[in-house]
């Protein structure tokens, strides 16, 4: 069935994914918190006021990039493909920054941790943002920018 | 300090997932999204993979009386589906669209790719600054 989709990296998704799982397992069981990256990192520069206490928050987002470094010198490089102008950058940024508080969550918190809690609030959030994200990226095909 | 240990190995596991699943890579992402393009169904390989876990770890959760390394669990109990729910999400999404990037993997690729994500999440701490400064 994946002959159809060359790109696919199916292995690699479900291991990365186990892995991802296992962390906020951790977060959930050991700290008895959701992780959820928006929320954290707002939190860990101060923008939010409640949430994990500061020391969490910012031992969590500085292990983001550390764990991606150690794999990318594992696995001799993790290929990045950014968009070749920064514009959709900042554009993508300052909207997932603004959404994220205003929804209460991203993939993270409400896809991998609310999702596998059956917690319909984020049920219907994922829902929304996934659909919005199809239909922004057909927009974009269809008017040239992919 | 052990929470903060317990933190910091949350976050370089999750980081170290979020790369070796291909959700660093902005162009894979979108390409998730791009349904009528030359779709790639990995997205939905790590999320299914993240699923399974978490799902075991929920049904743990109800049987301790506190998380093993604090005191208490410090769960949202929020199950409201309002405007704001709503209308965030549609916004992440497009930004999520038009980027290739949400939380996590932006902050990976400061370690992978610095410039590009750093334009980024400057972006991402704006936008929920201006969230912060109009509610």
């Amino acid at each position: 069935m994946l002959a159809a989709f060359p790109h696919a990296m199916p292995l690699e998704g479900l291991i990365g994914g186990l892995m991802i799982g296992v962390a906020a397992a951790l977060m959930l069981l050991g700290l008895g918190r959701i992780a959820g990256v928006s929320g954290l990192a707002a939190r860990a520069t101060g923008i939010a006021d409640s949430g994990a206490p500061r020391g969490i928050a910012i031992a969590f987002v500085i292990g983001l990039p550390l764990g991606a470094l150690i794999i990318s010198a594992m696995t001799g490089g993790i290929e990045t493909r950014f968009p070749p102008s920064v514009i959709p950058l900042i554009i993508g940024g300052l909207l997932v920054g603004y959404g994220t508080r205003l929804g209460s969550g991203c993939t993270s918190g409400h896809g991998v941790c609310g999702m596998s809690r059956l917690s319909p609030r984020s049920l219907i959030a994922t829902a929304i943002f996934m659909a919005s994200g199809f239909v922004t990226v057909a927009l974009m095909r269809a008017g040239g920018f992919l | 300090m052990r929470q903060i240990l317990v933190a910091l190995f949350a976050g370089a596991l999750f980081g170290a997932g979020l790369a070796f699943s291909g959700m660093a890579d902005p162009a894979r992402v979108q390409g998730f999204l791009d349904l009528f393009g030359h779709w790639d169904p990995t997205l939905a390989f790590v999320m299914g993979g993240a699923m399974i876990p978490m799902a075991f770890a929920w049904i743990v959760q109800r049987r301790l009386d506190k998380p093993f390394a604090d005191a208490h669990f410090s769960l949202p109990g929020t199950t409201l589906i309002d405007r704001k729910l709503t209308i965030g999400a549609v916004l992440f999404g497009a930004g999520w669209g038009i980027g290739g990037l949400c939380p996590g993997p932006g902050l990976a690729d400061l370690a992978i790719n610095p410039m590009p994500a750093l334009a980024f999440v400057g972006a991402l701490l704006a936008g929920m600054i201006v969230h912060r400064v109009t509610s």
